[in-house]
């Protein structure tokens, strides 16, 4: 066997490209004679347009042609991918999404009308001479206010500004009531999950174009799934059937979430690169992303835990509103629902839980799914109040949660999914161990000598990944399938490249996939391209998100690469004239069992090209094979995760000394990948839990639109973490036994953090049993102070 | 940002006269001003590039005052005024490597952001501001929130520090920005102690006179023990509460004493 293969940690072959700054990005695509689309976008939160004058605009230097609302009446709305039913059976109110502005502006960002000129400059002097008049509504932003009686509406054709009354599980309702009134302990807990700004490093940008010789449009977009781009705006929007269009995500500098989702920039620069006959391209500012990119989180929760003497969980309530934003992103009406109600047993025994969540319509920027989606929230709220009940309680935080693990599997839970695998003692074990908690108090100590308060604080996670089985997912409420799909190409001289739906934005894809692979083949990885991220080469993929390329796209990988192997095994047998039967496959070369004979892979590759000395009767020449995987059930990775803060008690400030995780993904393709993948969740959990924090003011105004007052983690925020992911429970239902790493990291992180900050406070005799994220220092000042 | 003239003068004589015509802009290191103009917040005509006047650039002592030129960046600060290290301390932790090896002395004083950490230095040291017309006292020169003295196309050519026998200054950074949330600039001279607090109070950067009278009489944290700070008038935003900031103006305060060397 070659170097490299499933286990090892090659090098990322993509950072060559990456770190040398030769990647090919969406905004280094110049087409001939291509158009600048600026975007004017609304400055109030609410309002009415009374009208637009294009005039003295139309006229200046370099316009091509100002777009309005009117320019797209016959063309659909930006699409919802997910109906969610309510309470009470009903469908989820879904307002129209327009491409721009119709008759109201509904949030900061909304973009009213679009100018269009040779250059950008042109098209921002001529923005400069529109005269848009917009009388100022009531902006709606509070979400319990927005749903009370006579509330102003966000959207005038709808009932009222809930979109759905989501229970879950509905029939629990009841009992779940009884068993907190009739509980020992119940513990209650009130917070927020506070609104975060997903910001890649590269800002979005579309570039579309029209050839008129072939009548096909091509859009070059910055998207994690370019086929579900190509889906939802041909079919739903413009109108165009998918072989007369092409959608190309090139490299992706991060997406996070916010690169999911079908953006109405994207239709807009199809629908005018035809209008106008050319090319036209529009990019991003970083001030327009705070204004236009999906939001994250922004849950508003009250949950509540019953337990026994013994500190058993008898019974879990959890009762949040979800902010929707101004319309329905891609997929989110599903993130508060499916993907954050269905993780609320976590890792505990729990019998009966109700999860109710109210949707609500707000006048700010649309909120979706964020690095982790609807777990975060979940596993935030569930390892605070667990936090809680045990200090109320008197028990040890590590030892509640070990009284109430699952420890059998595989593992109904009472919302509804079903655990495979896991080993939360063991996860939990190799945390102590790792983090060192025995020796918390000697640090402590240290630390109370130097003036400063030290805390410990635990989380342990559960994460649903692998999105997803496509039956399960349509009936709640999915409008497409979660399949992925491969393509593995043998070229005639061995060397293979692989056509994968799932896109690759940072991931390191283009390694770990080779690896796979190669492992199966006994190839050199080098001998390998993956190639993705084009709606014209690869097949039909769902994309990348929710941790599922490995899980759902390396097994459509592995079974295209089994086709090959076994097609390549009949060649191979002929060959040899052997029977097919008796052929082994070992480090790339074919051998008849029990005898001496063999062939190299490249002899067999070269016969299934030149088909001299081939079972022609039996078999088609060539070899590739594709094959579409849907998985049987979601994956599982879970995670004890322990940080340590130090608090300055003067001025609140907290700081991240420790952080350890200790993580069960399954098996490991790329340990050092892995490793990467949990560092970078880690920064965004701990980056939530500090200091990041998208604010709007009592008008809807952001008051956190740029850097200089949104906080991104960096690298002196953080401490040196410790990462183990040696505690393996491979998940049965995949051919890889692989469970997906890329969030864990922010989904675990943020309550071990508040914990820890509690947890120092508390031991410093401080009466303060929670702090909303983000724990900046002003708010712990004043939780230490009140 | 919209189309402008650059100027780049060989001397300030030859700056001013860039500068007396309608809607030109002293451009020092740009890393207030470029921004803002790629912002299209403003968007001066023409712009008089002040950063390759040699006149205007570098670090000296003598007779206990530290001269630094109008055009000095702040990384050149950070190394060169060792004479007076509370100052180059201040200047190595502005902003990061970019922002410093671009950014001048003249122009975070001209722009006067009321979260800026010169100010503080300027006004704590009781420097004198000279500009191509005339020397400005520190106590005279900032005005408020973004405005100074300075007149229309008058270039601040040096700046003129009093090296005192100790300061230190103490800056608690806002987490996204990493300006002064709060900072306090105190230095200690034979005639009395002087502290500037920058980043906390809606009129801008200010002396804190009864923190200065404690000092000079001990200087040492102990003598703020019985001060507060009030409340009102200090700044409140997304990072913090005015009694936030008027309590840090005290813990930093406190800090800058004990720090200082
Ligand atoms: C990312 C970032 C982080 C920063 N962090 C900090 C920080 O932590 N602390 C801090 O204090 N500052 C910080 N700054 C601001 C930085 O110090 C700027 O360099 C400074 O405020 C302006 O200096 P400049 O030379 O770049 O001026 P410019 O941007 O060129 O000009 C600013 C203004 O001053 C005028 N001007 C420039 N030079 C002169 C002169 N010699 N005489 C008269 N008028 C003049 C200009 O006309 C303009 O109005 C930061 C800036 C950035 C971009």
């Amino acid at each position: 066997m070659p170097d490299g293969g499933i286990g090892a940690s090659s090098k990322r072959r993509e950072d060559l490209r990456f770190l040398t700054g030769r990647g090919k990005y969406t905004d280094d695509i110049n087409l001939q004679g291509q158009a600048h689309a600026h975007f004017v976008r609304s400055d109030v939160a609410h309002g009415r347009i009374n009208s637009i004058d294009t005039s003295a605009a139309s006229s200046m230097p370099g316009v091509i042609r100002i777009f309005t609302a009117t320019d797209f009446e016959g063309v659909g709305g930006i699409p919802c991918g997910w109906q969610v039913t309510d309470r009470f059976g009903e469908v989820m109110q879904e307002p129209k999404h327009p491409i721009l502005a119709e008759g109201k502006v509904r949030h900061v960002g909304d973009p009213i009308c679009v100018v269009v000129a040779d250059t950008l400059e042109q098209a921002r002097d001529a923005a400069d001479a529109l005269v848009i008049n917009i009388t100022p509504l009531e902006a709606v932003l509070d979400m319990k206010a927005a749903l009370a009686e006579g509330a102003t509406k966000v959207h005038d054709d709808l009932n009222s500004n809930l979109c759905y009354d989501w229970g879950f599980v509905e029939e629990n309702r009841e009992a779940v009531a009884e068993a907190i009134n009739n509980a020992h302990h119940v513990t209650t807990l009130e917070l927020r999950n506070n609104r975060l700004v997903a910001n890649p490093m590269e800002p979005r940008v579309a570039v579309g174009d029209y050839d008129f010789s072939t009548d096909e449009h091509t859009l070059y977009t910055t998207s994690q799934n370019p086929h579900v781009i190509r889906l939802l705006m041909g079919a739903f929007v413009l109108g165009i059937p998918e072989h007369k269009l092409r959608v190309v995500a090139p490299d992706v500098g991060g997406g996070f979430g916010a690169k999911i989702y079908h953006y109405a920039e994207e239709a807009f620069c199809t629908f005018a690169a035809k209008t106008i006959g050319r090319p036209v391209k529009w990019t991003s500012t970083r001030s327009e992303a705070f204004i236009s990119d999906a939001h994250g989180r922004d849950h508003v929760t009250k949950i509540e835990l019953a337990l026994d003497e013994n500190g058993k969980f008898l019974a879990l309530r959890t009762d949040t509103h979800a902010n929707m934003g101004a319309y329905l992103s891609t997929f989110a009406p599903s993130i508060p629902t499916w993907l954050h109600g269905t993780l609320m047993a976590g890792n505990y025994t729990t019998p009966l839980i109700y999860v109710n969540v109210k949707a609500v319509f707000t006048n700010t920027v649309p909120v979706d799914a964020y690095r982790g989606a609807g777990r975060p929230e979940a596993t935030f709220q569930l390892e605070r109040v667990v936090d809680k009940a045990a200090r109320e309680m008197g028990i040890d935080p590590v030892e509640l949660r070990r009284r109430n693990f699952i420890t059998e599997f595989p593992y109904a839970t009472p919302v509804a999914v079903e655990y495979d695998t896991g080993d939360y003692h063991a996860t939990m074990d190799k945390l102590l161990q790792i983090s060192d908690h025995a020796g918390f108090e000697g640090r402590a100590a240290l630390s109370k000598a130097n003036g400063k308060l030290r805390g410990f604080g635990i989380a342990h996670y559960i994460e649903a990944c692998g999105i997803a089985p496509s039956n399960l997912v349509g009936q709640l409420g999915a409008r497409a399938g979660l399949y992925e799909s491969a393509t593995v190409r043998v070229n005639a001289t061995g060397s293979i490249s692989v056509m994968t739906g799932s896109h690759s934005h940072g991931q390191g894809h283009e390694t770990s996939f080779a690896q796979v692979v190669a492992d199966m083949i006994g190839v050199d990885e080098n001998q390998i391209d993956i190639v993705h991220g084009d709606t014209s080469k690869t097949p039909m993929g769902m994309g990348t998100y929710g941790s599922r390329s490995i899980a759902v796209g390396g097994s459509a990988m592995v079974r295209a690469t089994e086709k090959i192997i076994n097609k390549a095994k009949k060649i191979a047998a002929h060959l040899m004239e052997a029977a097919e039967g008796d052929i082994e496959l070992k480090d790339g070369q074919f051998s008849v069992a029990g005898t001496d004979k063999s062939v190299a892979w490249g002899d067999v590759t070269l016969a299934a090209y030149v088909p001299h000395n081939y079972p022609l009767e039996d078999i088609e020449p060539g070899l590739e094979e594709t094959a579409f995987y849907d998985p049987a059930n979601f994956t599982y990775p879970s995670g004890a995760y322990g940080c340590e803060v130090e608090v300055d008690p003067a001025t609140g400030k907290v700081t991240v000394v420790a952080f350890s995780a200790a993580d069960d993904f399954g098996n490991i393709i790329n340990p050092m990948i892995v490793e990467g993948q949990v560092h970078g969740g880690l920064a965004q959990g701990i980056g939530q839990a500090m200091i990041e924090n998208c604010a709007y003011d009592d008008q809807g105004q952001l008051l956190s639109g740029s850097y200089m007052d949104y906080a991104m983690p960096r690298a002196d925020d953080l401490p040196m973490f410790t990462v183990d992911h040696s505690s393996i429970t491979p998940c049965t239902h995949n051919p890889l036994g692989v469970k997906g790493c890329g969030e864990a990291g922010a989904i675990g992180s943020p309550p071990a953090l508040v914990n820890a900050v509690v947890d120092a406070l508390q031991r410093a005799g401080h009466n303060v049993t929670h702090i909303d994220m983000p724990l900046s220092p002003d708010r712990v000042w004043a939780a230490m102070n009140s | 940002m919209h189309n402008f003239e650059f100027v780049k003068p060989s001397s300030v004589a030859d700056a001013v006269s860039a500068l007396a015509g309608e809607g030109a802009q002293a451009l020092g290191g740009g890393q207030t001003l470029l921004p803002t103009m790629k912002q299209r917040l403003a968007a001066p005509e023409k712009l008089v590039s002040l950063s390759g006047l040699a006149e205007m650039t570098g670090v000296s002592s003598a007779g206990g005052v530290m001269t630094i030129g109008g055009a000095t960046t702040h990384a050149s600060v950070a190394a060169d005024a060792g004479a007076y290290p509370g100052l180059a301390g201040l200047a190595a932790h502005i902003g990061d490597p970019a922002v410093r090896n671009r950014g001048t002395i003249g122009g975070s004083l001209a722009n006067n952001d009321p979260s800026a950490c010169y100010p503080a230095a300027a006004l704590g040291s009781g420097a004198t501001i000279v500009t191509n017309t005339r020397e400005i006292a520190a106590d005279d020169f900032f005005q408020g929130l973004f405005s100074t003295a300075l007149d229309e196309g008058e270039i601040i050519t040096a700046v003129k520090f009093p090296i005192p026998q100790a300061s230190n200054y103490q800056k608690f950074v806002q987490p996204a920005s990493r300006f002064a949330l709060v900072g306090v600039f105190v230095a200690r001279y034979a005639d009395g102690v002087r502290v500037a607090v920058t980043g906390a109070s809606e009129e801008g950067v200010h002396r804190w006179s009864a923190a200065e009278a404690a000092l000079s009489a001990n200087f040492s944290a102990a003598a703020l023990d019985g001060l507060s700070v009030a409340a009102d008038g200090m700044i409140a935003d997304l990072h913090g509460t005015a009694a936030y900031r008027a309590h840090l103006v005290k813990v930093m305060t406190g800090r800058a004493v004990a720090a200082a060397s």
